[in-house]
């Protein structure tokens, strides 16, 4: 028995499922964050610090955040037992992706912590 | 017993003899690569691609919103050569993600899922973000 615990819910149906929800919240999210700044041309700064001090900025872009951690985790770990395998890196490949797999999981929270510092710190 | 046991195993042994079980990446490029592979390994590389991107545009947020100089520091970051490439590279691989998404979740829904209909949801996906990632480039040049 293979166990791969490093995908996102340990569940192949759980992380189908949170891959496609993930999936939703970031195309809506896109479709704001790029229709704002198409529409609003000549912005200041005032109206762009106005609008991510408003709570629902705050929590729509945690949300985003929080849906690409699980969406680029599910993907990358995807690509990552695709193609790092025996065959093509020889007998170090579980070595390798579990490091690669390690690295996309660490580097997804550093960015969580990071927006979260962006959203409410100073 | 009502039955004989059919010695499948065996004959599909035989019969895949010849088939290859994995793929060099040497191989790749004699491959006659179907639509619907090259759009699904687009798919894959923008996910990447927007990895790594996260990062930029975190560090845009966090530049744009630090102060009025920060502000207009990332403006002016943004129309450099460079900076141009960079938004457009990430706006791209953005744009095809999000086309290729959606006909992934057309698909879930059972819509296109016979061969014809693949292939043409695949040029479909192609085609829109063709277009918008044109529109992207013209956003970054003139904006």
């Amino acid at each position: 028995m293979v166990t791969q615990v490093t995908s996102f819910s340990r569940n192949g149906l759980s992380d189908w499922i949170v891959q496609r929800v993930t999936a939703i919240i970031l195309a809506l999210y896109t479709v704001v964050m790029v229709g704002y700044v198409a529409f609003n041309g000549d912005m200041s700064y005032e109206q762009w610090r106005g609008l991510f001090d408003t709570t629902w900025m705050q929590v729509f872009t945690l949300l985003a955040v929080l849906s690409i951690c699980a969406h680029a985790w599910i993907g990358m770990w995807t690509i990552g037992t695709d193609y790092i395998r025996e065959h093509y890196f020889g007998g170090g490949a579980d070595g390798i992706r579990l490091f690669y797999q390690i690295f996309c999981i660490v580097t997804l929270v550093i960015f969580l912590i990071w927006c979260v510092k962006i959203l409410w710190g100073n | 017993m009502g039955h004989t046991e059919i010695p499948i195993t065996e004959n599909i042994v035989v019969k895949n003899d010849h088939r290859p079980i994995n793929v060099d990446p040497s191989d790749l490029a004699a491959f006659d690569w179907p639509i619907t592979a090259l759009a699904s390994i687009t798919h894959r590389i923008a996910g990447v691609v927007l990895f790594v991107g996260i990062g930029f545009g975190l560090f845009a947020l966090e530049t744009s919103l630090a102060s009025e100089e920060g502000f207009n520091a990332l403006k002016a970051m943004i129309k450099s050569p460079l900076g141009m490439f960079i938004s457009w590279g990430l706006l791209a691989a953005l744009a095809y993600h999000f086309v290729a998404g959606i006909k992934h979740l057309v698909m879930d829904m059972g819509f296109a899922e016979t061969l014809e209909g693949s292939r043409f949801a695949a040029k479909f996906t192609i085609l829109i973000s063709a277009v918008l990632i044109f529109l992207a480039a013209v956003w970054v040049i003139q904006g």
